[in-house]
């Protein structure tokens, strides 16, 4: 099992289990399992287009995910995935 | 009765006490300070400001600090206007000035921001200051925080310059050099701040220290006779420093601190090496900043992945500025270019800025009449390594002391 680490300000969605493991093959699926088990966490991650909001930044293993394969990143057993809000995010919106 | 009523998110305009966090919890959008403008416009006059310090807490008034709070100063601010005569004849425009900022008391912008988060966080109780930072925040809040007497951690990355370091090293903090970018180093305070104590300047606290960028505008604006220029030249690392600068265009407009209501032009430059946010503005997708991985001289802006570097875009575009981006060679020529015209020796942040501008100019974005103001944002001695490294003596010659070995090498 992969396993996230949530921020403070998502920890309300999680019961305020600060680690959740999930078992998913890619990024994608891991939020998916992880919206599955604690409803809120797709929302909050993700953007009407199904893409990674500007303002959150998802690391795996260390490596922000945006400079490999995004959501299709393949995760596997023991992988770490940190949620880090951005230092002042930005809704990701189209003018 | 307290200026500041409380923070509120920049995009789904939640509101939040008065406090140390940075993000909304509904929305993750960034938190701004929100002052009681009813108030302050009662207050605030040109002769208010002119009857104060020469430095940043002229314009308190218009800062997140008390009036009552005691203040931790170095006399920061109120840096020279420079009228760039020679710099401007070479680029064709008659009215250039150069913001000189180098010339603060650790010889960056920081210490304008690090003397209002230190002031604000000491007056709330804050023991411990800390920082994520390419290097010049570093510095300063090392600094500001021996001047206050308060425990200090910096994270630095571990490539840094060596002339950065020793100017940091020098104030004693705890200096923890980190295996990794900046980026890196800031995802690691980012996450250390849920168990420590402390108040990490651009961090949990960035909402008050943020606001000691407009200090910038606010002279630059002062110092011109209270006029707006038509347009600012900025760098951008994370783009904290040019949503302030909006925000001051539009606080001396709102306040009647100047004379007419145009926003100047608001425009950014980024090295290419590190262009986020240029890659952006000048793709089909402005709002969409993706991160890149850093590889630029200028490593006081290497920031790859900007938390304000969509705001920059909108403020850009709105404003009637652009976003442009300069080569390693263009930077290190602005440095040599500035200092030959103007006596200003800046650093390789610097070097972009005036790249940027020399650019624009040869492209022939202006007419030649209009203000245009460069913020040049720190001291040239901070990166001497990159132009030692560049045959950085041109007209250097060595001779024995006689008159015979003079006449031989120097022809005058």
């Amino acid at each position: 099992m992969a396993h996230f680490r949530i921020p403070g300000p998502l920890r309300r969605l999680s019961n305020g289990e600060i680690t959740v493991e999930v078992g998913a093959r890619d990024l994608g699926g891991a939020i998916e399992a992880l919206d599955a088990r604690y409803p809120g966490f797709k929302d909050r991650l993700l953007d009407d287009s199904g893409e990674l909001r500007q303002f959150v930044n998802v690391y795996l293993n260390d490596e922000d995910v945006r400079l490999g394969s995004g959501l299709k990143a393949p995760v596997s057993d023991k992988d770490e995935i940190s949620i880090v809000p951005a230092v002042a995010g930005g809704l990701f919106r189209k003018i | 009765m307290p200026k500041l009523l409380g923070l509120r998110c920049r995009e789904c305009g939640t509101e939040y006490e008065l406090q140390a966090t940075h993000v909304c919890e509904m929305c993750f959008g960034p938190l701004d300070a929100v002052y009681d403008y009813a108030a302050l416009k009662k207050k605030v006059t040109r002769q208010s400001i002119e009857s104060g310090p020469k430095s940043i807490w002229r314009y308190r008034d218009l800062l997140p600090v008390d009036d009552t709070t005691p203040v931790v100063t170095l006399g920061e601010g109120f840096t020279p206007l420079v009228k760039a005569d020679r710099l401007g004849e070479e680029l064709g425009l008659k009215n250039l000035y150069v913001k000189n900022d180098s010339m603060n008391p650790t010889n960056s912008f920081k210490d304008r921001v690090v003397s209002v988060a230190i002031s604000w966080a000491r007056s709330q109780g804050f023991e411990t200051m800390a920082c994520a930072s390419t290097g010049n925040l570093a510095n300063a809040v090392a600094a500001y925080s021996a001047r206050a007497g308060l425990d200090c951690y910096v994270f630095i990355p571990i490539d840094l310059e060596p002339a950065k370091v020793v100017s940091i090293g020098v104030f004693d903090p705890n200096l923890i050099a980190v295996h990794g970018t900046y980026d890196d180093v800031n995802r690691l305070c980012s996450q250390l701040l849920e168990s420590t104590p402390w108040a990490f300047c651009n961090i949990n606290i960035r909402p008050f220290y943020a606001e000691g960028s407009k200090t910038l505008t606010f002279e630059t604006a002062e110092q011109l006779g209270w006029k707006l220029p038509d347009e600012i030249i900025i760098p951008v690392a994370s783009g904290c420093q040019f949503v302030r600068h909006r925000q001051a265009v539009r606080e001396l407009i709102d306040f009647g601190l100047v004379r007419g209501d145009k926003p100047p032009a608001l425009t950014g430059a980024q090295a290419l090496g590190c262009a986020p946010v240029y890659n952006a503005f000048h793709s089909d997708q402005p709002e969409r900043v993706m991160p890149v991985k850093p590889n630029t001289i200028a490593r006081s802006i290497a920031i790859g992945n900007p938390s304000d570097g969509i705001y920059v875009n909108r403020i850009a575009r709105e404003t009637g500025g652009t976003v442009e981006a300069v080569t390693e060679d263009e930077i290190v020529d602005a440095m040599r270019l500035l200092a030959r015209t103007e006596g200003i020796f800046t650093e390789t942040a610097g070097g972009v800025t005036i790249g940027v501008l020399s650019k624009l100019a040869k492209a022939g974005r202006w007419r030649g009449d209009e203000v245009i103001v460069a913020y040049v944002t720190g001291h040239g001695l901070k990166t001497a390594d990159v132009l030692a490294s560049r045959n950085g003596h041109g007209r250097r010659v060595e001779i024995d002391p006689t008159m015979k070995s003079f006449r031989e090498m120097v022809q005058i």
